[in-house]
């Protein structure tokens, strides 16, 4: 019974969000803190080093933590923001149950316990194992990573266990596994400073990662240029060498247009090619009839702009291309990421000094969280569920028969489907907002009302949490110990600086108990983080993303271990591929064939407009923690429509104006912002509201065959005038998702 | 550190690498003197046309309007040529202060009664630490450190000290990076 006990209001009245600011004065105690805590952000894969202020079991602010190497100090908003999570009104601080009509209502955790396992038994011995679903995210640890792909398939013993970063690194890592054999951003980001072409495709960095923009700029103040691939003109777009304004959708065949001109122009690297890659001959195949006329025809660039692109990166001494879910959002989301990897071999620029390649990976975890078990065809070390070998070797570290492994399961939003079947009757959500992130939200919600059973561990009252019939309060960032793989592969430790408050438990603890009722108490026995990052070391060892030799003292000592790193005298591998041996099943590095093809939904009469989404630099993904943090929904109080001015003539809209947004899956309105930075074809909705402003109610859910990522960077709608000017922004309350 | 502020630390605006992103506005806010008020702000120049954005923060001018306009004496400048926010004991909140300013920067508490502006992280950069909005700043649009190290760690650009404003020049403690070889900034 998933439906909302009450109306919304009812609920946003005692859970929020509501904005938490700090007092005039401060915290009590800010000034006289008992400690600092090293720690890090609990937001992106950037994952900055920050010190925590503690005053009595609570976090009173923060102090920048000087000497952490990647940032040195520096955080973006949300970092100097972070610490509002804490001392929270919103904070759920006991189990809770679902009462119809009245809301929820506290409970025991044995009565929470005790109901949920119940439940979960009912389900499996009426539907069977795999009715059980699970979706967990990656802003956990990579202990926790592990401990949830354990739970699913030795506790819960079904198949159907996806993460939130399906919605983010997927197409990344399956386009990285095609060429590479492994999944892991090829340099750390010291390369990034010293190469001398810089191509960004598809990053809004300077909103969604500040911290890496020192580095472009380091790597631009001693000559290096900057070519960044975006349909708006972002900030780090905005003084770039070279912008080029793509049609959301084209993006491969941008790429493959400059391959033809690497090709034309013999600005290749023929012995790297012929002696450590293969595929070399059919991808070009696949892009010799594209010419630049064709590709202005298809992205929207000028001729000149993809001819000037090319020729800084044909000829470019040392580079470093970075990618983001611009590139990756999209049906063809692993054609675009093979399409850049092959301007990367093409010249052979990568496993050297200042030559670097990878996706800017988002969450905080998004690297960790991907390799060890939390996706529905993966095992620990990216090992695949549906090798024999790998199973009987998990299997054996987890102290279970092979046998009794389940599966391949569905997808984050392939289970979505299957609960709006009825296939799935019961689901755990813990670090995921599904009815705020996933596409097309309204499909969401429907699927989440057919649920039997549904409970949610969080620390705030989620926008997909109140549909469930028991909360679990679990724990912040900062309540628990742990490590986490930053965006270049760095394994750095997060410290718990506080205990959670009230009756909440650590996530750790939940899973556990639960565990422990399941009947499988002994297979989940550990004492500390350490130990469940000691299984997770043997069970990586000799997969792809090998942590055997990483320890929680050497990551101490070195401010962080680069994976892969087989053995404890190993100094972990800052940049990959020096030695050549790419762990492909023929040691090479293999150029793939992405010949373009059209987005899901290409614009028609009907559906006229491209719609775009994103994010915006004070809002963190689905909101569910920034929301709650006063200045920074002030920053940017409301989704607003980006609209080209000749694109609003059109329609007689004005700035403010309010507008109808409406595609096949929905409509809501947004006010308009009229700008001349986005492309005349294309509209763009930040995407971190739910409710009535939910830019989720319009994308589509098509997804990537291979990676099963959503196309949310394109789809079709058109624009609708409401002949209303929007109200004053600061009266807005879209940030409670009504 | 300590050694290095002997050797004069500077600080230095980038206009350019500004991504518009306020971290330097909360955490400025966060600073105990400040009760949560940014002595430091982002604007947009013109958010129709582009996402540029502009710092304005208080440039410390080595003859500060600010403190010449002032009929009660406020505003100081100590040794080391910082302009120090007005004395609460003496400000009247006339905003003269706010009026004088060529570069816009005091602005009159209304519920206080007070003038305040950024007085450099006095706290911190007598510790040797930067000041806050230079600590956090995510892509070092605003730096603190020396001239020598940002002459060599920004060869394309120069800092730039002095403005004049019609018939007015004003040279001020803070640098703003300018083109190579530029000077003077002149605003008319």
């Amino acid at each position: 019974m998933a439906r909302l006990p009450v109306l919304p209001k009812e609920i946003i009245k005692q859970f929020g969000p509501h904005k938490n600011y700090t007092p005039k004065e401060g915290f009590p105690g800010a000034h006289e803190p008992d400690k600092l805590v090293k720690t890090h952000c609990c937001f992106c894969g950037m994952q900055c080093g920050i010190q925590l202020k503690v005053k009595d079991n609570r976090i009173v602010g923060f102090e920048p933590w000087m000497e952490f190497p990647f940032n040195e100090g520096r955080l973006c908003p949300k970092g100097v923001e972070r610490y509002l999570q804490n001392n929270h009104p919103d904070r759920l601080m006991q189990p809770l149950q679902r009462v119809e009509g009245k809301g929820f209502e506290p409970i025991t955790w044995d009565q929470a316990m005790e109901r949920t396992v119940n439940e979960i038994g009912r389900i499996r011995q009426q539907y069977g194992n795999d009715a059980i679903g699970m979706l967990s995210g990656v802003s956990l640890t990579n202990e926790k990573s592990y401990m949830i792909g354990k739970f699913a398939r030795v506790a819960l013993k079904t198949a159907n266990l996806d993460y939130n970063g399906r919605l983010c690194m997927v197409s990344a890592g399956a386009g990285n596994k095609k060429a590479f054999g492994l999944d892991r951003s090829s340099n750390s980001w010291e390369d990034l400073k010293h190469a001398r072409v810089i191509l960004i495709a598809g990053s809004n960095v300077s909103e969604t990662f500040p911290t890496l923009i020192h580095y472009i700029w380091e790597a631009r103040d001693h000559g290096a240029k900057l070519i960044v691939v975006d349909p708006r003109v972002t900030p780090i777009a905005r003084t770039a060498d070279l912008f080029l304004p793509v049609r959301p959708g084209t993006d491969s065949a941008l790429f493959g247009a400059m391959l033809k001109i690497l090709v034309d122009n013999d600005w290749l690297d023929h012995d790297f090619i012929a002696s450590h890659t293969s595929g070399f001959e059919e991808t070009i195949d696949a892009v010799k009839d594209y010419n630049l006329e064709w590709a202005e025809k298809i992205t929207g660039v000028p001729a000149g702009r993809i001819m000037e692109a090319a020729t800084l990166w044909g000829r470019a001494e040392t580079s470093f291309l970075l990618h983001a879910r611009g590139i990756e959002h999209h049906t063809k989301g692993v054609d675009n990421v093979i399409s850049c990897i092959n301007l990367v071999l093409a010249t052979g620029r990568i496993g050297k000094p200042y030559c670097g390649y990878g996706t800017i990976t988002g969450q905080g975890n998004g690297q960790g969280g991907r390799e060890h078990g939390h996706k529905c065809d993966q095992l620990p070390g990216n090992r695949d569920i549906t090798n024999p070998e790998h199973r009987k070797y998990i299997a054996g570290v987890w102290g279970i028969d092979e046998k009794e492994m389940p599966g391949k399961g569905l997808s984050a939003f392939e289970m979505i489907g299957a609960i709006h079947r009825g296939e799935i009757k019961g689901l755990i959500t813990i670090c995921f907002n599904p009815l705020v992130s996933l596409p097309d939200n309204n499909f969401v919600r429907e699927a989440l009302e057919k649920l039997e059973f549904f409970v949610a561990i969080d620390f705030f009252l989620s926008e997909t949490a109140r549909h469930a019939d028991i909360i679990l309060a679990g724990s912040l960032h900062e309540e628990d110990e742990g490590t986490v793989t930053t965006a270049e592969g760095r394994v750095v430790r997060i410290r718990a600086a506080i205990t959670p408050p009230g009756q909440a438990r650590r996530d750790s603890d939940i899973l556990m108990e639960l565990a422990r009722r399941l009947g499988v108490g002994d297979k989940f026995n550990y004492g500390s983080s350490e130990d469940v990052f000691n299984e997770l070391r043997l069970a990586s060892k000799g997969g792809t993303a090998d942590y055997y030799g990483i320890t929680y003292q050497k990551i101490d000592q070195n401010m962080g271990i680069f994976w892969p790193c087989p053995s404890e005298d190993h100094p972990g591998t800052p940049r990959l591929w020096e030695d050549r041996q790419f762990k492909t099943p023929d040691g090479k590095a293999h150029f793939n064939p992405a010949p373009f093809r059209p987005s899901a939904e290409p614009p028609d009469e009907a559906y006229p407009v491209i719609l775009t989404t994103g994010r915006v630099v004070s809002q963190y993904l689905s909101g569910s923690q920034t929301r709650r943090i006063g200045k920074l929904v002030d920053q940017y109080p409301e989704p607003l429509l980006e609209i080209h001015p000749e694109l609003a003539a059109k329609y007689g809209i004005r700035n403010r104006d309010l507008i109808r947004v409406v595609t096949r899956r929905g409509e809501a309105e947004f006010p308009a912002q009229v700008v001349e930075t986005i492309r005349p074809d294309t509209v763009f909705i930040p995407y971190h509201w739910g409710g009535k402003q939910s830019a989720n109610q319009l994308t589509i859910g098509a997804l990537d065959p291979v990676s099963k990522i959503p196309e949310f960077k394109v789809c079709a709608c058109r624009l609708v005038s409401t002949g209303e000017k929007a109200p004053e922004k600061l009266s807005n309350t879209a940030y409670q998702s009504f | 550190m300590a050694e290095k502020n002997e050797e004069k630390m500077e600080f230095f605006i980038d206009m350019q690498r500004c991504i518009g992103c306020h971290a330097c506005e909360m955490a400025c806010a966060e600073c105990e003197t400040n009760g949560q008020e940014s002595m430091i702000h982002i604007h947009y120049v013109e958010r129709p046309v582009s996402v540029m954005t502009t710092v304005q923060v208080c440039m410390h001018c080595e003859e500060p309007a600010c403190a010449n306009v002032c009929p009660a004496d406020a505003i100081s400048v100590d040794w080391e040529g910082i302009v120090h926010s007005a004395k609460t004991s003496h400000c009247i909140g006339c905003s003269n202060c706010v009026l004088a300013c060529p570069f816009g920067v005091p602005k009159k508490i209304e519920k206080a009664e007070l003038m305040m502006k950024c007085n450099m992280c006095y706290d911190r950069t007598s510790v040797g630490k930067k000041p806050m909005c230079a600590t956090v700043c995510p892509s070092q649009a605003l730096y603190f450190g020396t001239r020598e190290e940002i002459l060599e760690k920004r060869p394309n650009s120069v800092p730039v000290n002095h403005f004049i404003f019609g018939k007015e020049h004003v040279r001020t403690k803070v640098n703003l990076m300018m083109p190579k070889e530029s000077t003077i900034l002149k605003i008319n």
